[in-house]
């Protein structure tokens, strides 16, 4: 595979692992670099890459899987959307396993066979087209990278005049949510690792306030292990020389302005507003609702929802271990209520993120 | 041990999928009943010993969809499952019977043509269907066919196979390339408008099987890698023993095709079916003599050594990557969706 | 977050394009981009081509180590 392959050779990653250790021992003090996103942990945790770091470079996986942020009452209200007549939900495979207050989408398949795993949300409005007598909602969920995908498609759905299509807006931003994590007080993080395909949407300028601000290297990374191998040794080195900015390492795709039509489109169809991070809290200006013109497609204003709250007490750390301050061991429900099969909170939920990682690789 | 989530009092399609979900299942709801010396070893036939001779006895449902696909379909699976779960406990596939479950409407041209598959690919296997049973339910009960077979097969009593004549140092090996039964079900949907050349692996190995145990008695152990996948597969066997596998990623044989397709949806090729694949677990002496056996048949041309047993870790899988280190490998959670992240 | 990956361009049908790798072929929208020519290579996320893929610099990537020491 032309673009992949060649970054995975392990050959040309001996090398730069070797310069992460040379420059580990250089700096001889604990660094926590944190992969804000899920696909990163992914390959961090498929290729072993954390076992390959040095003793006091620690790996710590921010809250970049979408799916994992997404906040129980989200799940709550797509369960209740469910049980409507003639309502069929469409979403993303990811989102099925997800626990809401009460339950998971997958989990209430089995009570209402009307979930459809989809690839695109263009398949959504596929079905839409094909089921006209049925009310067809995307659970639109999604960073910078998958939002303008939607916006496109809600623009095919009204120039097509297709009526039955929704979406429940869920969509939230990146760079607000980084800033969240270093504004916090005891913030315990040396550098991160950038989104590379929410980057090919924003452009490396985006971050470039962020590392000014906070003094902090950014280092926006591919997804191969040699592009996570090399975008450690970027943040090493820049920690090394004392020398923090934005360094594009997927200058293959990123762009200096990112997809400017992309952009666009996301800011013609929806708003930015408040949102609610699972494990985490709200986070002013960190998600997108649909603009007022749009409302004829927000599943939340055509339909009328109650959903008990939920107000469970959570001893649940994920919101902690998101922040890099406590490990998985550290709380309560790891292993004993939250696991792979049945996962509580965000961190165990996605396939590799922190907690589904520890639990996989480093339980005794 | 992981209990049964007591929140949990639906199936959900993940109970069925290979994974962990359904070991739980199979430990605390069947297996608690119907709990004996021959079930308990949960191996892919039930062995009935006799003075003489040993009977294999097993049985499978097949509910494919689409009941047609790349490389076969659900009446040639019906056939190679069974004989397959049979020749992998050492038997020789003898008789198998058929049994129907057809939804009102289904057209009588389909039928025939699964049957006549079917016929086709016992006469391959040497197989007879010596019984059989047909019901028609109303429409939507069943989704277009299901079939069931059940099939028995003798063992000679030379034959010793199990996983606990496995032994550090043994071999890991397999007959070919991975993750195309699954795979080929999932482009023949047309969901995901994939075109690809990605054929269906299903086929009857109990020709290969049975060569190659008459070549060695070092096999120690061997289990056909369906629902879960390799990764399932290999879980199994280290299931509470004091050894562990490892495999080298390198050395797993895997279609270019495979690969892409799970690039584009995020799966994972070690967590997919296959139909026509057996993992032999063979002493290291004998390694050389099984794969040169196995690649003159023609269900066996890609066989390769992907690993070893190891001492160390007990009862896990690691896996070494490409770059070189080493992760668990870990039992499949349930169904594969496509993802985004 | 966000699963997606290099494909080559292989035919441009409005705004759909046949993209392709290793011997796989799947439909894309290809919308949100300007240009696109047979030939060249997409990141594809989601059924839709999101960004060029800039051949020099794939290169430079991969030798930029080299130069660096």
């Amino acid at each position: 595979m032309k673009y992949i392959d060649e970054y995975r050779e392990p050959e040309i990653q001996k090398e730069i692992i070797k310069e992460i250790q040379k420059y580990g021992n250089l700096i001889n003090r604990k660094i926590n670099i944190m992969e804000v996103c899920g696909t990163h942990t992914m390959t961090i945790g498929r290729y072993g890459i954390r076992k390959l770091m040095p003793e006091n470079i620690n790996l710590i996986s921010g809250p970049g899987c979408p799916v994992c942020v997404t906040p129980e009452s989200y799940i709550d209200i797509a369960i209740e959307l469910l049980k409507m007549e003639d309502v069929i939900i469409t979403t993303f495979g990811d989102m099925m396993k997800v626990p809401g207050s009460f339950s998971s989408l997958e989990k209430e398949k089995a009570n209402y066979a009307k979930t459809y795993v989809v690839y695109s949300p263009l398949d959504a409005l596929k079905i839409a087209e094909d089921n006209r007598d049925k009310k067809i909602i995307f659970l639109s969920v999604g960073f910078e990278t998958t939002t303008p995908l939607i916006a496109q498609t809600i623009k095919i759905a009204r120039d097509r005049k297709i009526k039955n299509f929704y979406i429940l807006a869920g969509n939230k931003l990146i760079p607000p949510a980084m800033e969240f994590l270093l504004k916090e007080k005891d913030a315990r993080i040396d550098g991160f690792i950038c989104p590379g395909h929410v980057s090919v949407i924003i452009g490396r300028e985006s971050y470039t306030s962020i590392s000014k601000k906070y003094n902090i290297p950014c280092v926006i990374s591919g997804f191969e292990p040699f592009d996570i191998l090399l975008s450690i040794y970027f943040i090493l080195k820049s920690i090394k020389d004392e020398k923090n900015e934005v360094i594009n390492e997927y200058k293959r795709i990123v762009k200096e302005k990112g997809n400017t039509k992309a952009k666009e489109i996301i800011y013609e169809i929806f708003e930015v507003v408040d949102a609610e991070w699972r494990g985490i809290g709200i986070i002013e200006n960190s998600g997108l609702r649909l603009k007022e013109n749009f409302f004829d497609f927000d599943a939340e204003k055509n339909f009328s929802i109650e959903i008990k709250s939920s107000n469970r007490k959570t001893a649940c750390l994920c919101g902690e271990i998101l922040k890099g301050r406590k490990k998985p061991f550290e709380c309560p429900l790891f292993e004993k209520i939250c696991t792979p099969e049945s996962p509580f909170g965000p961190c165990m939920v996605s396939s590799e993120g922190t907690c589904n990682a520890y639990y996989k690789y480093e339980r005794k | 041990m992981h209990i049964i989530n007591m929140k949990e009092n639906r199936i959900v399609l993940s109970h069925g999928s290979g994974g962990k979900l359904m070991h739980n299942l199979i430990e605390n709801i069947f297996l608690k009943s119907f709990k004996n010396d021959i079930l308990d070893k949960l191996y892919d036939s039930g062995i009935i010993e006799f003075k003489d001779f040993d009977i294999c006895f097993t049985t499978d449902s097949y509910t494919v969809d689409p009941i047609f696909f790349k490389g076969g379909d659900i009446g040639k699976l019906s056939i190679c499952g069974t004989v397959n779960d049979l020749a992998v406990t050492g038997a020789i596939p003898l008789y198998l019977s058929s049994s129907f479950i057809i939804e009102e409407g289904f057209e009588i041209k389909n039928l025939e043509k699964i049957v006549k598959s079917m016929h086709a690919i016992s006469k391959k296997a040497k197989v007879k269907i010596v019984t059989g049973d047909t019901k028609v339910v109303e429409k939507g009960k069943v989704d277009k066919i299901f079939i069931n077979t059940s099939g028995i097969g003798i063992r000679d009593k030379r034959i010793k196979l199990g996983i606990e004549r496995i032994k550090e140092g043994d071999v890991v090996i397999i007959n070919g390339g991975i993750a195309e039964h699954g795979l080929a079900v999932l482009i023949s949907r047309d969901t995901f408008k994939i075109d690809a050349d990605i054929k269906s692996d299903c086929a009857p190995l109990s020709g290969l099987i049975l060569e190659i145990l008459k070549e060695t008695d070092k096999i120690k152990f061997m289990r056909d890698p369906t629902r879960g996948g390799i990764s399932a597969t290999l879980n199994e066997i280290v299931k509470n023993r004091d050894f562990g596998i490892i495999i080298y990623e390198e050395k797993i044989p895997v279609k270019k095709e495979v690969l892409s397709i799970c690039e584009i949806l995020g799966f994972d090729s070690l967590n997919i079916a296959n139909e026509g694949k057996v993992i032999v677990i063979c002493d290291r002496k004998e390694a050389d003599i099984v794969l040169k056996k196995m690649r003159k048949n023609i269900y066996g041309k890609k066989a390769e050594i992907i690993g070893e047993i190891v001492k160390k870790p007990e009862g896990k899988v690691l896996i070494e990557t490409v770059t070189g280190s080493l992760r668990v490998l870990d039992m499949p959670v349930g169904e594969q969706f496509p993802r985004i992240c | 977050m966000c699963l997606a990956i290099p494909m080559k361009v292989e035919k441009i049908e409005g705004d759909f394009a046949i993209v392709s790798i290793g011997n796989v072929k799947k439909e894309v929208n290809i919308s949100l981009l300007e240009n696109v020519k047979k030939g060249d290579y997409v990141i594809v996320h989601a059924g839709f081509a999101i960004e060029k893929l800039d051949k020099k610099e794939a290169k430079k990537t991969l030798k930029i180590f080299k130069e660096m020491r």
